[in-house]
């Protein structure tokens, strides 16, 4: 067993290393977003794709995946990113997948948004609000029909609450007593739009717990909170008493979008969230409990300097053949393209 | 052989299936009454209700579960009960279904039947009784399959239960009772036409119940010395282009006809397709773009009668 400390070294060196991904992500996307007209350089950005960044909201992510097993299954949200690498992705690859090159995760075909490792459980980031949670629900009952041990971690976001797979998939869980633990991820904005002016009643615990499902509401950037409420929830959940549902309470630091510098938010909300960042608060944490900073910086350069490899090697890496456009599409037909 | 009606044919490859391969499972409403057409009669009652699973009105859950299902090593059959009930499931049917394979770079399979009866329905009206096969021949990752018969809804389904891909599945809502003789472990090829009527004066191409009407009329037609050749497309997705092609080619006239709204229906790309590749001569029929209506004077007008087909038939074998 790790001791208490020893827990939040681990956690803080998962949140530190999808910080360091995210930062070395925004930076390699800049130059604009093709896809939104906003490209500012004749030479495409090396991530020309929309990129959904979880800055800011590391320690749901870490905090939930770190009591997950290399078997348990997850789905996720258009913010994957976090969700994907504390699951035990290959930094490597998903990099080279942002990139777009034959050596990602998806072979070039998916990108940010479409992130997935099917090798460690992570079934796929999603580019549809809320999507992932039916399918969270089918894999559950199907391990559930096949007898096996394995749980699913649900995650989607504040602004998935108002759509109807929410409350489809949540009720599915309950009525097929499923193993499942969904994890709103709430950053407090949907899109560029704050969702609490957008949401009827108590919000999504009480929607929760409305339809049957247990739910724990925890401050979302403390790493340790996540962790601990997490690990009594999956392990409700793998002993076999159906759904439970984890509301984190956090705070998007970045855009909706890496092109979106999110001026639209008050600059002091934003200046006040900063000061709640959760590797912040690990930090003040880990500091309280004897470890030196220099021991922090070190986890801090050891990330970037993965993540500065998985840059160099993504840069590198081939692009696909533009016959893999044709690969995997289907295969009764496949070769009748028009 | 044995003698079994549409429904029966579809239960039973369904059953043998399930015999089979205990990862095959089916979800949907109202499946443990055996459906609401009857083609899953008995089946809760073999296979348990953990394998034949009565759901919640939750359409976009039931397909969007499904894919993960499938996901998860379970060869899912979902029901939506008629294909307009499907239209609550088109995220989970287009975004996540047909697009997780090529979209995760081949990590997983999605190897789902979805079953969504189509056509009209006697007095169901607007919104039971479409015909909308067009819609999803058009997305890429999808298999659309629409049996005319009972061999055929035993042998396509058997078929489609056997393919790793997303077979969207059409049966019809008028062709239930319809009796035939099934030959039991016969397969139908996913993407092979079938021949109903020879000759040499033009091509029909058609598909489900319009099948019956085309072969009545070509019936007509031989009486007046016109001789047609009836093909029963019986997948549309991907469709039998060598049997069309050659036939067309052969009688240098094509007639394409469709129980679905003509603008825009598959025939248009059945007819296209023809035309870029043999110069024949083309005509299209199908329903006029109007929704049902309940009443039979109104439903009448959406329906493709025996009659219109040979009056179509006839305006293109004129010189």
């Amino acid at each position: 067993m790790p001791t208490p400390d020893s827990l939040l070294l681990a956690l803080y060196r998962t949140m530190a290393r999808i910080r360091a991904f995210e930062n070395a992500a925004e930076i390699a996307s800049q130059g604009g977003v093709q896809a939104w007209g906003l490209s500012t350089s004749a030479k495409p950005a090396l991530v020309r794709g929309p990129l959904h960044l979880s800055t800011g909201q590391e320690a749901v992510a870490a905090g939930v995946c770190a009591n997950l097993r290399r078997e348990d299954l997850l789905t996720s949200t258009h913010r994957g990113h976090g969700h994907t690498l504390a699951k035990g992705a290959d930094v490597n690859r998903m990099m080279a997948e942002l990139f777009g090159r034959a050596t990602g995760t998806n072979q070039g075909k998916g990108g940010s948004m479409h992130i997935a490792d099917f090798s460690v459980g992570m079934l796929g980031a999603n580019g549809v609000v809320a999507a992932g949670m039916p399918i969270a629900v089918g894999a559950a009952h199907a391990l559930k029909v096949r007898g096996r041990p394995e749980i699913v971690a649900c995650f989607f976001g504040d602004g998935a609450v108002n759509r109807g797979p929410f409350l489809e998939a949540l009720n599915w869980a309950v009525v097929y007593h499923l193993p499942v633990l969904f994890v709103c991820e709430d950053n407090r904005i949907s899109a560029t739009t704050p969702t609490g002016p957008m949401t009827g009643g108590a919000g999504a615990s009480a929607r929760a717990m409305s339809i049957g499902v247990p739910a724990v509401t925890v401050d979302g950037n403390d790493v340790e909170a996540v962790c601990t409420a997490a690990a009594r929830l999956i392990a409700e959940v793998r002993a076999g008493a159906g759904p439970r549902f984890l509301h984190a309470v956090t705070y998007r630091f970045k855009g909706h979008v890496s092109v979106d510098p999110g001026a639209y938010r008050d600059p002091a909300e934003v200046t006040r969230a900063l000061e709640t960042d959760p590797l912040r608060i690990a930090r003040d944490k880990l500091v309280a409990g004897g470890i030196t900073s220099d021991a922090i910086d070190t986890i801090d350069a050891v990330a970037r300097a993965e993540i500065d490899l998985a840059l160099a090697a993504a840069e590198a890496a081939p692009w696909p053949d533009a016959a893999t456009a044709y690969t995997d599409v289907q295969d009764t037909g496949a070769g009748q393209w028009r | 052989m044995a003698l079994m009606n549409y429904s029966l044919a579809a239960a039973t490859a369904l059953s043998e299936a399930m015999h089979a391969d205990p990862n095959v499972i089916a979800l949907g409403e109202d499946l443990g009454r055996g459906g609401i057409f009857a083609q899953y009669r008995g089946l809760q009652q073999t296979f348990g209700a953990q394998r034949v699973i009565d759901t919640p009105i939750s359409e976009a859950t039931i397909m969007g579960a499904a894919v993960g299902m499938a996901l998860a090593g379970l060869r899912p059959v979902v029901e939506m009960r008629v294909v307009d009930f499907a239209l609550c499931a088109m995220d989970e049917l287009i975004n996540q279904a047909a697009k997780n394979r090529f979209m995760f770079g081949g990590q997983g399979r999605v190897p789902l039947v979805v079953r969504m009866p189509i056509g009209l329905w006697t007095a169901s009206a607007a919104q039971h009784s479409q015909s909308l096969e067009a819609w999803f021949a058009h997305i890429p990752g999808l298999v659309v399959v629409a049996p005319a018969a009972p061999d055929d809804n035993y042998g396509l389904l058997a078929s489609a239960l056997e393919s790793g891909d997303p077979v969207v599945y059409m049966e019809h809502k008028e062709l239930w009772g319809t009796e035939g003789e099934v030959v039991p472990g016969s397969r139908v090829p996913l993407g092979r036409a079938r021949r109903l009527h020879a000759g040499g004066d033009l091509t029909i191409v058609t598909w489900s119940k319009a099948v019956a009407t085309c072969v009545a009329a070509a019936t007509l037609l031989g009486e007046s010395g016109i001789h047609a050749d009836v093909i029963d497309l019986r997948t549309l997705w991907p469709w039998d282009r060598a049997m069309v092609l050659e036939s067309a080619a052969r009688t240098g006239r094509l007639l394409v006809v469709h129980e679905a709204v003509q603008v825009g229906g598959f025939g248009a790309e059945i007819a296209a397709a023809v035309a870029e590749a043999t110069g024949c001569r083309i005509r299209r029929l199908g329903a006029p773009r109007i929704p049902s209506g309940y009443s039979k004077p109104l439903e009448d007008e959406s329906r493709v009668s025996a009659a219109a087909v040979a009056a179509a038939a006839r305006l293109l074998t004129n010189p």
